[in-house]
């Protein structure tokens, strides 16, 4: 077999059997588990099913229907019971655990609801939330009502107003649509970006560390630098792509067995109902890309160092760079057709992130992409070329080295003169 | 099939790492290389593995210079020592000797037969940083030699082992040999070298000070070494014509003389003086001729 592959399984296998990528893969796999079951572990949680049980002291004796049913429109889940007894009695059923709170109802001066809530904590506000609601929904009617406007008045007074938002340039995405871009765009993006500061992470590691334990130079003595390289960026690319495989299949799954309970939440707000395949293929396509282009920096900045110690200080600038790129795509998806988010596309160190935004959220013509595809490409190569030549340098450069002199040093150390 | 250096210069920036190296090593021979700390043995091995390039002058074997696609031919034992802590001994060396074109069982069969050779069967399932300095050199050096090359370079093979584990070394390096392979290895240590080289070169400063065959060499250097033990005073022959260097012992004196004839002469001066009870002729060691060659530049 080719070295080149025997370097690249090597690679594949050796991190695929380490106990610290295993142990990553099934604590991201009991997260997305857990993400995708969300709803479901809540509801385990909640005792009474997610009932709450609220006691209501009337002392008014006609608020109690009104509001109940209002109640019932805002939150099904909140149970109310008259309560038929003094203060204290009822304050005693909820220290006893009977019910979460009691409200008492009365009227003021001017005739109108006024309540006060009773709970054992006031944490919980959203059932305070709902309760006030429905009381200041009930208030309103009463208000009306006193005022002698009918039911078409009233309704015409709470009426939202008409407002919709129309995009003049062809093809552009609805507020919906755009709403439910921006939510996969985001999980996309945030894939992008951990996976390529973890896995850049693990190449300057995994060479630095084939440098520090002196290994290094029987191996470059067997094979060309430039090959053991690539060879190991395209180990830690495939392994990537396991990882990343592991999770979207769990989660796929685990999120398809779910689709009931989270109907019409979670899923229409991330986008999900149906996904765009174009957005899909963009992003592996800017995966991929991100991956090479961050891979190869790592690689020849790793083999740069001659300590592990020295491996973080060393990626440091990388790492920022692609925290930035990140800072700039949360500002974009915001503001995606922001022309610094059009400029910065453009930027290679960038456009795996803001590129994907841009084709993500807009509907921007396709040659755009294709240029910061481009462009990205060339980087790559260009960075590839420049960085095996580092390398080769830099795998026989022992001593105090994590500056960026040592790039110069390195590039001395292989050229012919 | 001999490794043939021609006028090989490597220069970084300034500095002038190795200048103007010829060397010929024979097929099948023991070639010794000598020098001084930084005398440029490290570099001139790393121009022959294609490491590094050569400023000046080229580096073949068998008339084809050494690049990648000749990986498999040759083995290398580097000067500082390095194998993966965390891979077990069999993974470790299977992978090397695989980077180096040699399929996996034979591979397997090569390592156990070398882990048979030095008696640490018992190694093959442990990790390399679970194992005695000495026992992880014996692994690295079987990562040099498992894929049976034809020309085979050590840098510094013996140093920081024990006296037991340098024989068994050498025991191995010598059965390489036997077996048809071309050796080239470096030493401080003057004796590995006497001992087992037929050539030698003597680097300093970058360049070959001595160079040729250890017994032309050990000839062409004249002066001898002349030991007398005697019961009377020899302090006087430190003066006589021909004395290079003198040194009083305690049962008589250690002469370096110009040459055989020197000898005569102080035979005839002393005999019938006292009893003698040694008068010993002997070749320069090699440590005389490193001394002279690369010290005296020091002074």
């Amino acid at each position: 077999m080719n070295s080149f592959w025997i370097i690249l399984f090597h690679t594949y296998f050796n991190k695929l059997k380490s106990k610290s990528f295993i142990v990553t893969t099934l604590l991201t796999v009991v997260i997305v588990l857990a993400l995708t079951n969300i709803q479901n572990i809540i509801n385990l949680f909640d005792e009474n099913g997610g009932q709450e049980k609220v006691a209501v002291l009337d002392e008014t004796g006609q608020l109690y229907e009104p509001f109940k049913q209002q109640v019932k429109t805002i939150n099904k889940d909140i149970q109310l019971t008259l309560y038929k007894g003094s203060d204290k009695q009822a304050e005693q059923a909820v220290e006893k655990g009977d019910y979460q709170g009691i409200i008492t109802l009365r009227f003021n001066e001017e005739q109108l609801p006024e309540g006060i809530f009773k709970a054992m904590s006031i944490a919980d506000s959203s059932l305070f939330t709902d309760l006030e609601t429905s009381l200041q929904q009930v208030k309103t009617m009463l208000a009306a009502s006193q005022m002698n406007l009918t039911a078409a008045q009233l309704q015409k007074l709470y009426e939202p107003v008409d407002f919709d938002k129309v995009a003049l340039e062809k093809n552009a995405k609805t507020e919906e649509e755009l709403n439910q871009a921006r939510g996969l765009v985001y999980i996309l993006l945030f894939i992008i970006y951990f996976a390529v500061i973890m896995y850049a992470n693990m190449i300057a590691m995994e060479v630095a560390t084939e440098k520090s334990s002196r290994v290094m130079e029987i191996l470059i003595s067997s094979v060309s630098p430039i090959k053991q390289m690539f060879a190991k960026i395209l180990g830690i690319g495939l392994l990537s792509l396991t990882q990343l495989a592991v999770f979207l299949i769990v989660g796929y799954t685990s999120f398809k067995k779910n689709m009931d309970s989270l109907n019409n939440g979670f899923s229409e707000v991330f986008g999900f109902g149906d996904i765009p395949g174009a957005t899909i293929f963009y992003a592996v396509v800017f995966f991929i890309l991100g991956y090479f282009l961050y891979a190869t920096l790592a690689a020849f900045l790793g083999s740069l160092v001659s300590r592990i110690e020295d491996v973080q200080q060393m990626i440091t600038p990388m790492t920022l760079l692609v925290v930035a790129g990140f800072m700039i795509a949360m500002f974009g998806l915001g503001k995606p057709d922001a022309p610094f988010i059009t400029v910065t596309s453009y930027i290679p160190f960038f456009t795996p992130m803001i590129m994907f935004l841009r084709v993500g959220m807009l509907t921007i013509p396709v040659w755009e992409a294709i240029l910061g595809i481009a462009i990205l490409t060339a980087t790559i190569i260009v960075l590839a070329v420049f960085g095996a030549r580092v390398y080769r340098g830099g795998v026989l450069m022992y001593g105090k080295s994590n500056s960026f002199k040592d790039i110069k040093k390195a590039l001395q150390l292989t050229k012919n003169d | 099939m001999s490794l043939k250096l021609e006028h090989v210069t490597k220069r970084f920036g300034q500095f002038t790492a190795v200048n103007d190296l010829s060397l010929e090593i024979p097929e099948r021979e023991m070639f010794g290389f000598l020098g001084a700390n930084g005398a440029g043995k490290t570099t001139t091995f790393r121009m022959i593995l294609g490491l590094l390039d050569a400023s000046e002058g080229q580096i073949t074997w068998d008339r084809h210079p050494l690049n990648y696609s000749t990986s498999h031919l040759v083995g290398y034992l580097p000067e500082e020592r390095g194998l993966y802590p965390k891979l077990k001994v069999r993974d470790q060396l299977i992978y090397l000797a695989r980077l180096r074109g040699m399929p996996k069982n034979e591979a397997l069969a090569e390592l156990r037969l070398w882990l048979e050779k030095f008696k640490i069967p018992e190694y093959e399932n442990k990790k390399v940083e679970e194992l005695s300095k000495g026992n992880q050199q014996k692994i690295q050096f079987i990562a040099a030699v498992i894929h049976k090359p034809k020309l085979i370079i050590l840098d510094e093979p013996f140093s920081g082992l024990d006296p037991v584990n340098v024989e068994q070394l050498k025991g191995a390096v010598l059965s390489l040999k036997e077996n048809g392979a071309t050796i080239v290895f470096s030493s401080h240590q003057m004796h590995h070298v006497e001992e087992m080289c037929e050539h030698l070169c003597i680097l300093h400063k970058g360049r070959p000070v001595v160079h040729g065959a250890l017994k032309e060499i050990k000839r062409t250097f004249g002066k001898k070494n002349l030991m007398i033990h005697a019961d009377f005073p020899l302090d006087y022959l430190k003066d006589h014509p021909g004395v290079v260097k003198s040194r009083m012992t305690m049962e008589g004196a250690e002469l370096q003389i110009e040459g055989e004839l020197v000898a005569e002469n102080i035979l005839q001066e002393i005999v019938g003086k006292g009893f003698i009870r040694k008068f010993a002729l002997e070749e320069p060691s090699l440590n005389d001729i490193f001394i002279e060659k690369v010290g005296n530049s020091y002074e």
